[in-house]
């Protein structure tokens, strides 16, 4: 059984001031070291420069706290929605909705293909250097506790009203 | 189904169920020969070692993997080659008992960061045309073979009764078994010995179990090929993958081989021991994006496969109908693309090898059959693919209904695809004629469309049907022609001009008539007539980028050596150009797709940990490439004669095609060979045809005299011992002498003179007729920017 409901990940821009602890939370929940960075789902970036027309397209896509590029100097956050649709991109199904409703990722039945990773429409599925096997944000509530100013909280939706399936029509 | 994200164990295909006492299946397995051995460990995509068996003296043992086996050959079929080369004579036939069939992987085979890294390259001495064939699949044997201990296996002798090899990767151990119980048609099989040989009662362990087999027609048929198979643990059957062309399965089947099985315990993303994983999967990511973005505007390759060309070579006259006859046709409509998409169970990831984003082999879930044994079943259907669906236009099986259960039926029964097609579609034009009767077919009324008459000539094939007519047919084409002509039951011409065989082998399922290059491609092609060395329709056709014989040549000198290279590697040749990145279009050479061979190369550096440039990969090809053209000298088919295609293949034999495109030729006869409209207006049909062919024959001769210059051959197409040499394979004496021995013997007969006839405007390739003399060897950089 899968869940009905799911906790996603919320983010307060206004609050937030880029100390970064959240990152360093959930990389020691993946990676047992508090490094952040590219060992962690959650992300924050500074909004500066010409920042917005480097990001791909897909990442845009996924950012909080600046939807259209406007947020000169603030932090902005990118993280998975839990939305699901690299569960049916992985050939191993390594990739299943928890009872939780969060999307994991099975790094034991993992082959290593890189599927989740092409396919995330916001490139929200991570690898660090150092590993094959991609991970993702598990909806565990580590960088909310870790979050010093309250800029990020666990939103409850229904699975059905954000799931994403991988595209499956002819043509576009 | 279409909702998505369902959990795997909640899927269901709605498949007839089996249940089998398969405890009673194992118990009847008895030993012949057990050897143990070492697992060992994969270096940069190497497992160092091959294994060889043979049934004829229950012998197994392991062969090293040299430095310069893999200096030569790569791998893949490139090993192949090596291990024929070593193991057979000049007269093996294809049921000798030295006949060898060799099943390689290849260094990258096994990866799973890119798309298409699992193909399986399998060879052996074709019953088609008594040459070496090369056939690659998907499904998991290569890599869990790899993932065993073997870079190749290697399978030589013949068993007194059914057996099966078993390469048991987990406790390493090779045995062979008799396996007297199981079926042997592939889908049942498959499953019986998914089940039998899992290391224990889970989907998991069903997943890291490969199952080679063919089928009940492969016995009786040259036609027969290889399923691999590869467990879906979505729809929980063993799904099928096939090495088609040339007979692959007749050769198993002969040697009483019922299946090849292989298990593993596991493996991971880093199995073939990369230098530079980084490097990998940096490409890799890049190109699953481009997949994610590109596909649903360019092929559609993850929704309906392959057969989304069907209606693209449908409105560019290409589609082959009624035996090539016409490219088009009204009721082609029906196996357009969108018929079978409405079939194919979607959402599910389709790759045949884990990791391919591409994942273009789809499946019909619960398809009810309605003939011949498994009637009334429900069965899961690979495919149907581009040749299946072009296939079936080919005999005029319009109904898609009715391409599922042909092509089901060729899986399972072992049987291939192509050359089923192609050759029935030539009996079917025979029968159309009067040549053939119902009498004269076993009482099949073989016309086209028939879609009963088809299933049942299939059906008889399988159960091995003494009709001469079916032995005859199972045969094909090339067989079919001199039963045809030694009956006299037609003019030898027509029988000769409308079957679609070169050296014996059918011809896959495009309409080469109108592009030169591709006649080419066809004619010229190693094995015989399949496309996977060189299509180049549309460069030449549709876009004319290919004008001269010199640009014709120099394609059919890149592009077959280039394609080569999948095999070599172990991979699939369809994420290269059925996908191309955004700014292809921009590049110096589109058609070669730059971006994507770069990919290859970064690929290939980050497993060895040394760079390898885009170059470097046609080099290790053009090596291998020449090795089997002089091993197709060797077994006495590698000559300009047996590079002849059929006319039909080159233009109208018949006048119903000549004026079905009367404009076309009609212009033709106008500026290419200068008639005045008026006297085109006063010749019959017959004389035009009879001006065409001739003009047409002599384009051909000068297509192949550019081509073999461009190739470093000698003009009657043999590779001369110095360009062997300066390829590496100085050491080959034996090789080098008996090409010698050919080249001089042609000498003898006045055969290395250029064989167009040039006109005082032509030029022929070159002026001097013993260019072949000097190394042979044309050093450039294909990706000159």
């Amino acid at each position: 059984m899968t869940g009905e409901k799911v906790k996603v990940l919320r983010y307060r821009a206004d609050k937030c001031v880029g100390c970064r602890k959240c990152e360093k939370a959930c990389s020691k929940v993946h990676f047992k070291v508090e490094k952040g960075g590219d060992r962690s789902a959650i992300r924050i970036m500074k909004a500066k420069g010409d920042w917005w027309e480097k990001l791909p397209e897909a990442v845009r896509k996924g950012l909080q706290g600046a939807s259209d590029g406007e947020a000169e100097g603030k932090y902005v956050m990118h993280v998975c929605d839990q939305r699901g649709l690299c569960i049916d991109v992985c050939p191993v199904a390594a990739i299943t909705r928890k009872p939780t409703g969060a999307v994991w990722l099975d790094r034991k039945r993992c082959v290593g293909c890189l599927s989740c990773i092409g396919f995330c429409p916001i490139d929200a599925m991570r690898r660090w250097e150092g590993e094959i096997e991609p991970f993702k944000c598990i909806s565990c509530g580590s960088c909310v506790r870790a979050c010093p100013e309250e800029a990020l909280y666990m939103e409850e939706r229904d699975v059905e009203e954000i799931k994403e399936v991988v595209h499956h029509r002819m043509g576009p | 189904m279409l909702k998505g994200q369902v959990p795997p164990e909640e899927y269901e295909t709605g498949n007839t169920r089996h249940t089998w006492d398969i405890e009673e299946l194992k118990k009847a397995h008895e030993v012949l020969a057990e050897v143990g051995y070492e697992k060992g460990e994969i270096v940069r995509g190497y497992a160092g070692k091959t294994l060889y068996v043979n049934l004829s003296t229950n012998e197994i043992k392991e062969k090293p993997v040299t430095e310069e086996m893999k200096e030569l050959f790569t791998g893949g079929k490139g090993f192949g080659l090596k291990l024929l080369w070593d193991g057979i004579n000049k007269d093996t036939k294809w049921d000798s008992d030295e006949n060898e069939l060799v099943m390689s992987a290849g260094p990258l085979n096994g990866m799973t960061q890119y798309s298409g890294l699992g193909k399986c390259l399998s060879v052996t001495i074709s019953p088609s045309t008594g040459l070496v064939c090369d056939s690659n699949a998907g499904g998991y044997f290569a890599p869990y073979m790899k993932f065993s201990g073997f870079d190749a296996l290697e399978v030589q002798g013949k068993a007194d009764e059914d057996v099966i090899i078993f390469i048991d990767g987990i406790e390493g151990k090779v045995s062979i078994e008799k396996a007297p119980l199981e079926e042997t048609n592939a889908h049942l099989l498959s499953e019986q010995l998914t089940y039998l040989y899992a290391a224990e009662d889970t989907e998991k362990a069903r997943q890291m179990v490969t199952v080679v087999s063919a089928g009940k027609g492969a016995e009786h048929s040259y036609w027969g090929c290889l399923n691999i198979s590869f467990y879906d643990l979505r729809r929980k059957v063993p799904r099928l993958k096939q090495h088609g062309r040339g007979g692959l399965g007749a050769v198993l089947r002969n040697k009483n081989i019922k299946a090849i099985v292989a298990r593993i315990e596991g493996f991971d993303g880093m199995a073939d021991d990369p230098a530079d994983i980084s490097r990998i999967a940096k490409v890799g990511e890049k190109y699953n994006r481009e997949m994610r973005d590109l596909d649903r505007f360019q092929n559609n390759m993850r929704q309906v496969g392959t057969g989304n060309i069907v209606e693209v070579m449908d409105a560019y006259d290409l589609l082959p109908t009624e035996n090539y006859r016409f490219g088009s046709f009204p009721k082609a409509s029906n196996l357009h693309s969108p018929n079978f998409f409405e079939y194919f169970t979607k959402i599910i990831p389709d790759g045949c090898w884990y990791g391919c984003t591409m994942a273009c082999a789809k499946a019909i879930d619960g398809f009810e059959i309605r003939t011949g044994p498994y009637k009334g079943h429900k069965v899961t259907v690979d495919g149907p693919e581009y040749e299946n669906a072009a296939g079936c236009a080919n005999m005029g099986l319009w109904m898609p209904e009715w391409v599922i259960e042909w092509n089901f039926y060729c899986d399972t029964y072992g049987l291939d695809t192509i050359s089923f097609a192609t050759g029935v579609a030539y009996y079917m034009e025979m029968y159309e004629y009067g040549i053939l009767n119902k009498e004269r077919c076993g009482g099949l009324e073989l016309c086209f469309g028939n879609f009963e008459a088809t299933m049942e000539l299939m059906h008889r094939i399988a159960v091995g049907d003494e009709d001469e007519f079916v032995r005859v047919a199972a045969k094909g084409i090339r067989r079919m022609k001199d039963w045809l002509i030694a009956n006299k039951w037609g003019e030898q011409l027509l029988i000769e001009d409308c079957g679609m065989e070169v050296k014996g082998l059918e011809y896959s399922e495009y309409v080469s008539k109108e592009s030169l290059a591709q006649q080419g491609g066809y004619g010229l092609a190693t094995k015989g007539p399949q496309h996977d060395e060189a299509w180049l329709i549309f460069m030449d056709m549709v876009n004319n980028q290919i004008p001269t014989f010199k640009d014709k040549a120099e394609a059919l000198h890149y592009f077959p050596i280039w394609r080569t290279w999948f095999g070599l590697a172990g991979l699939c040749k369809l994420p290269w150009n059925d996908i191309t990145p955004a700014d292809n279009a921009k590049t110096f050479s589109p058609a070669k797709i730059p971006e994507h061979v770069q990919n290859y190369a970064d690929l290939m550096s980050g497993l060895f940990g040394k760079e390898v440039t885009k170059n470097d990969l046609i080099d290790q090809s053009e090596k291998v490439y020449n090795f089997q053209r002089a091993m197709s000298v060797w077994m006495g088919k590698g000559r300009r004669e047996h590079d002849h295609p059929p006319f039909r293949s080159m233009g109208p034999v018949t006048k119903m095609e000549y004026v079905s495109r009367q404009d076309r030729y009609d212009q033709e006869l106008e500026e290419k060979l200068g008639h005045s409209e008026d006297d085109i207006e006063k010749m019959t049909v017959d004389q035009k045809l009879q001006l065409i062919y001739e003009y047409r024959r002599d384009q051909y001769e000068k297509l192949a005299d550019a081509v073999y210059y461009r190739r470093g051959w000698t003009q009657n197409g043999v590779p001369t011992p110095q360009k062997m040499a300066s390829l590496g394979f100085g050491g080959y004496t034996a090789m080098l002498e008996m090409l010698q021995a050919a080249i001089d013997a042609d000498d003898a007969d006045g055969k290395n003179v250029w064989y167009g006839d040039y006109g005082a405007d032509e030029e022929v390739p070159c002026d001097d007729l013993r260019y072949w003399e000097n190394d042979g060897l044309v050093q450039e950089d294909y990706f000159d920017e």
